[in-house]
């Protein structure tokens, strides 16, 4: 039994890696195409029909573009701050479950890598992490304005972290577990927590963008003060690592949105239909991954959408508005469950 | 919460650990051996938009990041505190709560005074 889990486990983490980058890959593609159609351009059309190999074309380039790496910089560290951003953005996604547990007479597989009791803090935890990447390659660059662009996007990122933290636990006193998998079988049909907590959801997923270095919020990359940002001294495949980690990262954000606030696999009705287990996991999932690809398809819509904030007014945002917000939810959050008897 | 969680539980996440350390140093390697080498003294120098390079980056830098790097740490270790609390809201109950609240009141007059004293007032 062991070996089995241990193998159906390692199967089952590959599987999601695979995901995150093939998702990862072409969310690149369709940014461009997004971007174009909002623009009113066509957007890359010549690698394969309609230009759907273009990501593949994209990361042999990586591949085979010259490393160069500045005199002035610390070697090792330069090497290990791409390298963390990577290894952080495909961690992230094991705690996050994919489709309802398959249940077949005797036989039990949780699609989820890991079924931790702590999910929640565990993707605070890794999330965290994710700013030394930047921090490291951006101050290892020995580049004035890649560690202007590190600073920025490692103090934007720890100060909505605050907020997200903060949005949660209004999240967590309603479902009362840090357990992702319990969070998301709690919101079965309709019963999504975006319903009775709208105010935590709109502040989680504006964090999410923050964190994410996302338009409006993507100042760290800001080209007309900061040339690159923390990645200007980066190419090759270490630049193709940051790049691909902020997808990777918009996907795995767009995961946890659905699941903590969107119901997770969770659809109203359908599973009164369908009652095959295997099936059941299948559908599951299509619903997951619907949720989640149109979350990304937000994260692209806002961002050919608004414009950039000024770093005053992001960190007037993330202080002195989503904090004061969220705090103002937790007691209306404790107060309403009072009223109601839940406690 | 379920309280019987153990350790064979964070064992996929050191899988997960391991799938994804060997697609980063592989990948890290593969890119390091493809690719052309060459190098000359200017491509090797720090990039600052094609005008000769200034210095170094290890200088001084804005003290209000590190502001900004305290009052996360200070203020992040008071939200882990709610997490226990908010995990056990309901079998708490309305003293719980209280409680709570008047710790949050302490957080809060921490957070006005910080803003009073235009720590985060970026100008």
């Amino acid at each position: 039994m062991e070996s089995s889990f241990i193998i159906g486990k390692f199967i089952l983490a590959a599987c999601v890696f695979g995901l995150s980058l093939f998702v990862a890959m072409y969310s690149t593609y369709f940014e461009r195409k997004i971007a174009a159609f909002l623009q009113d351009r066509l957007g890359p059309n010549r690698a394969g029909p309609f230009g759907i190999l273009q990501p593949l074309a994209d990361g042999v380039k990586m591949f085979m573009k010259e490393e160069i790496t500045p005199i002035v910089s610390n070697k090792w560290l330069f090497i290990f701050g791409p390298s963390l951003a990577m290894l952080t953005a495909l961690m992230t996604g094991a705690v996050i479950p994919w489709a309802p547990t398959y249940v077949n007479g005797d036989t039990y597989f949780p699609l989820q890598v890991a079924d931790i009791n702590i999910g929640v803090l565990y993707l605070f935890g890794v999330v965290s992490i994710g700013v030394y990447g930047i921090m490291i390659g951006g101050w290892a660059s020995n580049n004035k304005y890649s560690l202007m662009g590190a600073l920025r996007a490692s103090s934007q990122m720890i100060s909505y972290e605050l907020a997200m933290g903060l949005s949660i636990i209004a999240l967590v006193m309603m479902t009362g577990t840090l357990s992702v998998r319990e969070i998301a079988s709690q919101q079965i049909g309709w019963h999504w927590n975006v319903l009775y907590q709208p105010l935590a959801c709109l502040i989680f997923i504006i964090c999410a963008f923050a964190e994410t270095n996302r338009a409006p919020f993507d100042l760290p990359e800001c080209e007309t003060e900061l040339v690159g940002g923390y990645h200007t001294e980066y190419s090759s495949m270490k630049l193709g690592f940051y790049l691909f980690a902020e997808y990777i990262n918009m996907f795995i954000s767009s995961a946890v949105i659905s699941t903590l606030f969107f119901g997770g696999y969770n659809f109203p009705l359908i599973y009164n239909y369908v009652t095959d287990p295997f099936w059941v996991s299948v559908v599951g999932f299509a619903v997951m991954m619907s949720k989640t690809l149109f979350f990304i398809f937000l994260f692209m819509w806002v961002r050919w959408t608004l414009p950039r904030f000024r770093y005053d007014q992001l960190m007037h945002l993330g202080w002195k508005v989503l904090i004061p917000l969220s705090i103002i939810n937790i007691v209306l959050t404790g107060i309403g469950m009072w009223l109601t008897d839940k406690i | 919460m379920n309280a019987e969680s153990n350790a064979l539980d964070f064992l996929p996440i050191f899988l997960t650990f391991l799938v994804a350390a060997g697609f980063v140093v592989t990948t890290m390697f593969v890119t390091h051996i493809l690719g052309p080498k060459r190098h000359t003294k200017i491509k090797d120098d720090t990039f600052e938009c094609g005008i000769e390079v200034q210095g170094n980056a290890r200088n001084p830098f804005s003290i209000k990041y590190f502001l900004v790097a305290i009052l996360f740490v200070l203020f992040d270790v008071e939200v882990i505190f709610m997490y226990p609390w908010a995990v056990n809201f309901k079998q708490l109950g309305a003293l719980g709560m209280v409680e709570m609240f008047t710790f949050m009141a302490i957080f809060v007059l921490g957070f006005i005074y910080i803003i009073k004293k235009g720590a985060l007032d970026w100008d």
